[in-house]
């Protein structure tokens, strides 16, 4: 039994290994970049101890990606959270073609953010750009949507809420499919009304799907990097960066590795900080219940 | 008398479809822009809403024709590929172990998993990057096979260990018993039953390593290499002005991806629920 259990442990190796050399050695070749001031790819590397992370301190445009780091991960996971719901909500009504509702409505997680991002460049585009068709129907001017930084902010939350609202209502449909039915059929006969039945017993027992529903998008939104890119590339100004995607202008056009080492570090701490916060925010919660 | 009855429920039900029809519109509209765009002419000026007049097949013809967009194809489907093998079949022996060991190492172990799959890949880029500078991986499919590997590695040993869990260990008992090796008692008798979870673990990792863009940029930087994000880039990064091939080559990576997607909703939906379900 015992020489068994000393095999089995063989079968760790491969995974163990690959995490180790690819996600292991990384993380610390990362750590230490970010105590020296690199260019990307020259031999000179010159070893200035946190002098990366204090300048960060000091870094305005760092300041702005950190406030819309948490915009692009609250904002999106809250939005994503009450569409999610309602839809689910809809689907789970009963109606012909209500799968080809919940088909639709998933269908976008399927592609690239990338490519995403291009696609609804045509929405906001000044000339020509749909947005602008729409709005002209209505008699207003055209407007550049991505001209002003704000506006830049909201595109990209809203997007990023469209996109992947459908992780958050196939989570909630599975959960609201799981609660027994009786706990509806009871209520009915004690007289709860529609909004009642929902507030008082489909929430409720609807709380662990919340947590995993919000933490995942949560991770998701702080994290968005590639609809940023192709939709403003982090302008105007530097306005409507992420933590993530100012690390890859650091990176590639100012060619500070180690400066954008030090953003990747910190933002790897945010968001384990504001997940593990969260989670146990939860915890809780379902504690409480 | 059926009738009638089905009748007066959708009548009572035009709210329903009215708001269906609305959620439909939001979600197909910018599929549909694409498509217009890409089958109208440069020159066409008029609104991005309205069908082309006469279908334009140029915007095609072009990214086929001046672009590596079937190379990239290839490439992307060689990553995906690869990647989806290793993280399928390291995925699964790993979480064997942590499913039937209950010793401290297996808890050690899962602990390590569900940590390093909370890291968010691109705040590591650097150090991934200098890493396979220093073995000679940066534009070959190996090193971004591996890197793509490992970071999904996680998420399948946690799906696989969730689902081996749920299967009762008096069937490896009994094989044990009767003198089965280690090895044939996975392959013969745990394995067999990992097909459905297989299959969500390959979907799911299958559009993420496909649709992937951080890595690769750092990673496959020698044009030949390109995947299909950094193609579909490229056309709208240094073409800008030509949108219409732009929305081709959009159309050109998204459709097979969509087509793919309708055939097999009910797969990724499953997979869906299975990666969120909490264990």
């Amino acid at each position: 039994m015992k020489k068994k259990e000393v095999k089995i442990n063989f079968f760790y190796i491969p995974a163990i290994l690959l995490i180790l050399l690819f996600v292991v050695r990384p993380f610390c070749e990362t750590i230490f970049i970010s105590l020296t001031k690199w260019n990307g790819y020259s031999s000179d590397k010159v070893f200035i101890g946190i002098k990366n992370y204090v300048d960060m301190l000091k870094d305005d445009r760092l300041k702005r990606a950190f406030v819309n780091t948490l915009i692009y991960g609250f904002a999106s996971t809250f939005m994503q959270n009450v569409i999610g719901l309602l839809i689910a909500v809809f689907v789970d009504s009963r109606f012909r073609g209500n799968n080809i509702i919940r088909a639709v409505v998933y269908m976008p997680i399927m592609i690239s953010g990338l490519i995403m991002g291009y696609i609804m460049y045509f929405f906001l585009t000044y000339d020509n750009g749909v947005l602008n068709d729409m709005i002209g129907i209505f008699g207003y001017e055209p407007v550049d949507w991505l001209a002003d930084g704000r506006r830049g902010i909201l595109f990209i939350t809203l997007i990023n809420t469209w996109q992947y609202a459908g992780n958050c209502m196939i989570i909630y449909l599975s959960g609201i499919q799981s609660i027994p039915q009786m706990y509806e059929e009871a209520a009915v006969i004690d007289g709860a009304g529609t909004f009642q039945r929902f507030r008082f017993i489909t929430l409720p027992l609807l709380l662990p799907a919340v947590t995993t529903a919000v933490i995942t998008n949560l991770i998701g939104g702080l994290k968005l990097f590639d609809g940023i890119i192709a939709l403003t590339n982090g302008g105007p100004n530097y306005a409507t960066h992420s933590m993530m995607s100012y690390l890859n202008s650091q990176y590639f056009l100012a060619e500070k590795a180690g400066y954008a080492s030090a953003v990747g570090i910190s933002t790897f701490v945010l968001i384990m900080v504001i997940s593990l916060l969260c989670n146990q925010y939860f915890e809780g919660k379902s504690i409480e219940e | 008398m059926n009738r009638i009855k089905q009748k007066s429920g959708t009548e009572r039900n035009w709210w329903k479809y009215l708001l269906a029809a609305v959620i439909l519109i939001i979600y197909l509209l910018p599929v549909y822009v694409v498509v217009v765009m890409s089958l109208k002419p440069m020159t066409d000026h008029t609104s991005r809403l309205l069908p082309p007049v006469e279908i334009y097949l140029e915007n095609y013809l072009k990214v086929f024709k001046n672009s590596n967009i079937l190379n990239a194809m290839k490439n992307s489907l060689i990553i995906t590929v690869g990647t989806v093998a290793i993280v399928v079949i390291a995925g699964c022996l790993a979480a064997y172990p942590i499913a039937r060991n209950k010793g401290r190492l297996g808890r050690a172990v899962k602990i390590f998993v569900l940590g390093v799959m909370m890291v968010p890949g691109m705040s590591m880029v650097v150090g991934v990057y200098s890493t396979l500078v220093s073995i000679h991986a940066i534009s070959t499919y190996w090193g971004i096979i591996l890197v793509s590997a490992a970071f999904g590695l996680p998420f399948s040993i946690y799906m696989y260990s969730n689902f081996i869990a749920a299967i009762p260990d008096t069937l490896d008992e009994a094989a044990a018993i009767d003198g089965a090796d280690v090895l044939t008692i996975f392959f013969k008798i745990i394995f067999p039953q990992l097909k459905p979870v297989t299959v969500s673990v390959l979907l799911m990792q299958g559009v993420s390593t496909w649709n992937e863009y951080g890595y690769s940029l750092y990673i496959l930087q020698k044009p030949d290499m390109y995947n299909v994000t950094l193609t579909v880039k490229q056309f709208f990064g240094e073409q800008l002005k030509d949108l219409n091939g732009a929305a081709a080559s959009a159309a050109v990576a998204i459709i097979p991806v969509i087509i793919i997607y309708l055939f097999l909703q009910k797969y990724f939906v499953k997979g869906a629920i299975d990666s969120a379900v909490k264990g």
